[in-house]
């Protein structure tokens, strides 16, 4: 009696675990459906959609919606001004978190809890609040409808959430380091660039990618500050496409479509930065 | 602070580009929003002070307060509803997937979950006011090819549905970052502490709610601090899904600001309306890290 209720129980484990591979399976699939359906729909000729509905597989591959709405909107042309936008900030932004930790984290400046409540509050502050008096200042120096304008915001926005971020990395550096090198008779910015950067070299990678993605991502400000074609960025494109009069069924998911792959492009390539980063900061 | 005082000399110097950039850039910004927000101002010519009519105007108008009674729907379900899901996922795929499946299984999960996170707001948007559409959207022709005719709606234009509709959006978007954060953080608890509590006979939901939810105590407060100011700041979905409409059932703060900028040129009431939402943003974040400092020191003291 004793000896059959563990085999009992392990028989309904066995299920039990089956049951709940097959739970989070179907929850995955419902997670996941939506970027399905849509490239499902987005291969599909207009008469086969209007002839099926969006839930039928389609007929044949065609894939002259997507072509047709690249060409539209000049689709290169955005993914283009997406980039370097995105590559600019990422680089810039993370320059910028380093100097400044180095400054409050390494160098232990006074006040240094203010100085970090300060660029904790700059990243907090909610865009709307900066937009109108940017947009008016922008115009009174030319810089309106450029990517200068929105690299510029964007590194002190997001550089100010690196700032925060590194500085407590940066409390923990290993102090002996920084004096040997003091020492050896090198100054604050050969430290900076020859040991403080490569030795944090992981923490700056996933400051790098969050920033290239997060900007990738931004729409507010974006949608704001670049009325011209050729300015426009990915997301700004297709957002303000939506609910025009081209816009049918299998050209609304081409373009979700072609708006999708690039973020899945990044997802892959910084999967595990991503991971580790959310892991390591709560970053967000 | 024992350290010689010649060691911390010469780093100012690398803060001061940090601190001219936000002062152009947020600070100077931020002052005229509220200074405008004291004035009428049709972004050209010069402004009109008028006091506090402005805010006075906002306290009695109906759509400010409709906009933060949504904002408080959407911290339900960009806040309070992903973090609980996040919680029971997270110990599923890390004291069960993880276990009886391995490793991979659980990551490939967690990415599953993790990939709506990566999508920029825009495109969410696109994605579901197609999938949502009541024409030729992919849910109605489910649910009539499930023969649930019944259930259709116009998701995103009817005035009753159209804010549950963003709130589910908003579930789909959120989920992947508290189940990446709290997956993280139950792996830091000793797996000692779960075979003790066994073998002393908690019951799964004991052992839950005792372990797992207590450990996870700072992973919660980040996530739900975060999304919530995520939510307070929420502008790409609303304008792609639904403009907030229909009429003003899904009108968020930072939208309607937007509409009074750049659309009926009230610059003035804009910046109260931002002013406001800056005010609460800031207010709720000296209120996280006192709550944060307090429990640190409680930890440690």
């Amino acid at each position: 009696m004793r000896a059959a209720k563990p085999i009992a129980g392990a028989r309904r484990r066995g299920w039990l675990r089956h049951a709940v591979l097959i739970g989070l399976a179907i929850l995955l699939a419902l997670t996941l459906a939506p970027f399905l359906v849509v490239a499902l729909n987005a291969v599909k000729t207009p008469s086969d959609y209007a002839e099926h509905g969006p839930i039928a597989l389609p007929r044949a591959l065609d894939l002259a919606s997507i072509v047709e709405f690249w060409h539209r909107v000049d689709f290169t042309r955005k993914l283009l001004n997406s980039f370097v936008v995105s590559a600019a900030v990422a680089v810039l932004g993370v320059a910028l978190s380093a100097m400044n930790a180095y400054a409050l984290g390494i160098g232990k400046l006074r006040g240094r809890s203010w100085f970090l409540l300060f660029f904790l509050a700059a990243n907090l502050i909610p865009q709307e609040a900066l937009v109108y008096p940017l947009y008016y200042l922008s115009k009174l120096v030319h810089l309106y409808d450029s990517l200068t304008v929105l690299i510029i915001v964007f590194t002190v926005i997001q550089g100010a959430f690196g700032t925060y971020l590194l500085s407590s990395v940066y409390d923990h550096f290993p102090r002996e380091l920084i004096d040997a090198a003091e020492v050896d008779g090198a100054g604050r910015w050969r430290i900076l660039l020859r040991i403080v950067v490569p030795l944090s070299w992981q923490t700056l990678s996933v400051l790098f990618a969050f920033f290239f993605i997060w900007t990738w991502n931004e729409f507010f400000l974006p949608l704001v500050f670049l009325i011209s074609n050729d300015h426009q960025t990915v997301s700004v494109a297709l957002g303000v496409l939506q609910g025009q009069r081209f816009m049918d069924a299998t050209t609304t998911s081409a373009s979700a479509l072609i708006g999708i792959l690039p973020a899945i492009l990044f997802f892959l390539l910084f999967q595990r930065t991503l991971i580790r980063g959310v892991t390591a900061g709560a970053l967000k | 602070m024992a350290r010689p005082r010649q060691h911390r000399s010469g780093y100012f110097i690398f803060l001061i580009p940090g601190l001219i950039l936000s002062t152009a850039v947020v600070v100077v910004p931020l002052a005229m929003t509220v200074a405008t927000s004291f004035t009428r101002w049709q972004g050209v010519g010069a402004p009109t002070w008028i006091g506090v009519d402005n805010y006075v105007q906002l306290a009695r108008d109906p759509s400010f307060w409709a906009s933060f009674l949504h904002i408080v729907l959407l911290i339900v379900a960009m806040a309070i509803i992903p973090t609980l899901i996040g919680l029971v996922l997270a110990t599923v795929l890390v004291e069960y997937v993880a276990t009886a499946f391995g490793t991979r299984t659980a990551s490939v999960f967690r990415a599953g979950f993790y990939l709506p996170q990566v999508l920029p707001v825009a495109i969410a948007g696109i994605v579901w006011s197609w999938i949502l559409h009541p024409g030729y959207g992919a849910l109605n022709s489910l649910l009539h090819a499930m023969g649930l005719s019944s259930l259709t709606r116009n998701w995103l234009g009817d005035p009753h549905d159209a804010l549950y509709s963003v709130m589910a959006v908003m579930v789909w978007v959120q989920i992947g970052y508290p189940v990446v954060v709290f997956m993280a953080g139950l792996q830091r608890i000793d797996p000692e502490l779960y075979e003790a509590a066994g073998l002393d006979g908690a019951t799964w939901r004991q052992r839950f709610s005792h372990i797992t939810v207590h450990l996870l105590r700072p992973d919660i407060y980040v996530v739900l601090v975060t999304t919530t100011i995520a939510a307070l700041k929420v502008f790409g979905q609303i304008f792609v899904l639904t403009r907030g409409g229909p009429g003003n059932a899904t009108l968020v703060p930072s939208y309607f600001a937007y509409k009074n900028f750049f659309e009926k040129a009230n610059v003035g009431y804009g910046s109260a309306i931002s002013t406001v939402l800056t005010a609460i943003i800031l207010g709720l974040t000296v209120v996280f890290l006192r709550l944060q400092y307090g429990g640190e020191r409680a930890r440690t003291g």
